[in-house]
C-alpha cells in the first residue's frame, strides 16, 4: 500500500474488491448491529473510532458485552484478544506470500480479516496479495459505516436477522471449503478441525476454539 | 469512560501486534517443504472453524441452534448441486429468513 504498485497488482486489488462487494451488504448489517448495542455503552463516539482503529467484528462484540456486564477493561481485552488471536496462525498462512521489508509486510498483515484471507486464499496453499488487499476495502466500508449508520440511527432500522443475514457468512466459508475439501488431505483436516472447534466451543472463548482448529493442519508433517 | 477508550487502544495495538507477527517472521523467503505442507492447511483447518462457529456461537462462547443451521444445510444442498456462489449464499440467507418467519 505503501509502494508505488504496478498496473498488475492495481488489476489483482481491483479483483479483490470486486470479489468482497457481495459481503458488503451482510457486514453493514453486522457493523449496524454493533453500533446499536455499543451506543448506550460507550456513546457516540468511542463505537466509530473502535471500528476504524480495532476493525475486528467478533473481537469488538467480545469486548463490548464484557463492558456492558461491567465486567472491566482487563477482561475486555481478554476476550477480544482470544478472538483476534485466529489471525496469528492466518498471518503464517500468508507470509510467504507477501514481499518486501519488514514494516511493508507487517503493514499488508493488517488487511487480513476473514473474509479477504478466505478471499485471497487459492487452492495451492499460496495467497494473492493484492486480492487480499482489495477485498479488505469494501469490508472496511461496510463495517465502519455500518457502525456510524447504527449508532445514530439504529433504533428507526429493520432487525437484520429477519433477512437470514447471518447466514451468509458461514454459508460463504462452507463454499470456500467445498474447493479444499477436493483433496483428501483437505477434506480430513476440514473435518478434524471442525471437530475441535464445536468440541470446545461451549468450555473456552470462542476465539481459542477456532485456533485451536489449526492443531488439525500438523496432518501436513506426515508424508503423503 | 475511560475503561471505553483503555479497552479500544489495548485491542488496536494487540490486534496489530498479532496480526503483524506472520508477516514479520516468515514473510519474504520461502519456508522449508515441511512448514509449507502446515501452513497451506491452515485454511481448511481454520475455514471449517469459521463455519462451525458463525453457524452455532451463541455470540457470547456459548453454543446456539437456531435457524442458521436451516440456512446452512441449504447452502450444502446447493453447493453438492454445483450451484453458483452466490445462489449458495442468497439460499442460506432466504431459507434463514423462511425459518425464521415460520417461528424456528
Amino acid at each position: 500500500m505503501t509502494a508505488p504498485a504496478s498496473s498488475e497488482e492495481h488489476s489483482r486489488m481491483r479483483d479483490g474488491i470486486s470479489a468482497g462487494l457481495p459481503f458488503v451488504l451482510p457486514t453493514l448489517a453486522l457493523g449496524v448491529s454493533f453500533g446499536v448495542l455499543a451506543e448506550p455503552v460507550m456513546g457516540e463516539v468511542a463505537p466509530i473510532v473502535m471500528s476504524v482503529v480495532v476493525f475486528a467484528g467478533a473481537a469488538q462484540f467480545a469486548a463490548l458485552s464484557v463492558l456492558t456486564a461491567a465486567g472491566g477493561a482487563g477482561a475486555a481485552i481478554l476476550a477480544g484478544l482470544l478472538l483476534n488471536a485466529r489471525f496469528l496462525p492466518m498471518g503464517f498462512a500468508v507470509a510467504p506470500s507477501l514481499r518486501g521489508r519488514p514494516l511493508k509486510r507487517a503493514a499488508e498483515g493488517q488487511a487480513i480479516v476473514d473474509a479477504s484471507w478466505a478471499i485471497a486464499h487459492r487452492p495451492d496453499g499460496t495467497f494473492d496479495r493484492g486480492v487480499l488487499l482489495g477485498a479488505t476495502i469494501p469490508q472496511a466500508c461496510g463495517w465502519i459505516s455500518g457502525t456510524a449508520i447504527g449508532v445514530f440511527a439504529g433504533s428507526v432500522l429493520a432487525d437484520p436477522e429477519e433477512f437470514g443475514i447471518d447466514a451468509i457468512f458461514p454459508a460463504f466459508y462452507l463454499a470456500l471449503l467445498f474447493e479444499e475439501g477436493r483433496s483428501r488431505r483437505g477434506l480430513a483436516v476440514a473435518l478434524i478441525g471442525g471437530a475441535i472447534t464445536l468440541s470446545l466451543m461451549s468450555s473456552v472463548p470462542a476465539g481459542l476454539a477456532v485456533i485451536a482448529a489449526s492443531l488439525a493442519a500438523l496432518i501436513g508433517l506426515r508424508r503423503s | 469512560m475511560t475503561e471505553v477508550w483503555i479497552t479500544i487502544a489495548a485491542l488496536c495495538a494487540g490486534t496489530v501486534a498479532i496480526k503483524a507477527t506472520g508477516p514479520v517472521a516468515l514473510g519474504g523467503r520461502k519456508p522449508s517443504e515441511r512448514t509449507f505442507a502446515v501452513i497451506s492447511l491452515f485454511a481448511p483447518a481454520l475455514l471449517a472453524a469459521l463455519v462451525v462457529y458463525e453457524t452455532l456461537s451463541d455470540g457470547n462462547d456459548g453454543l446456539a441452534v437456531d435457524a442458521r443451521v436451516i440456512g446452512v444445510a441449504a447452502a450444502t444442498t446447493a453447493l453438492l448441486l454445483r450451484a453458483p456462489i452466490a445462489v449458495v449464499v442468497l439460499g442460506a440467507a432466504a431459507a434463514t429468513a423462511l425459518a425464521r418467519a415460520l417461528g424456528a
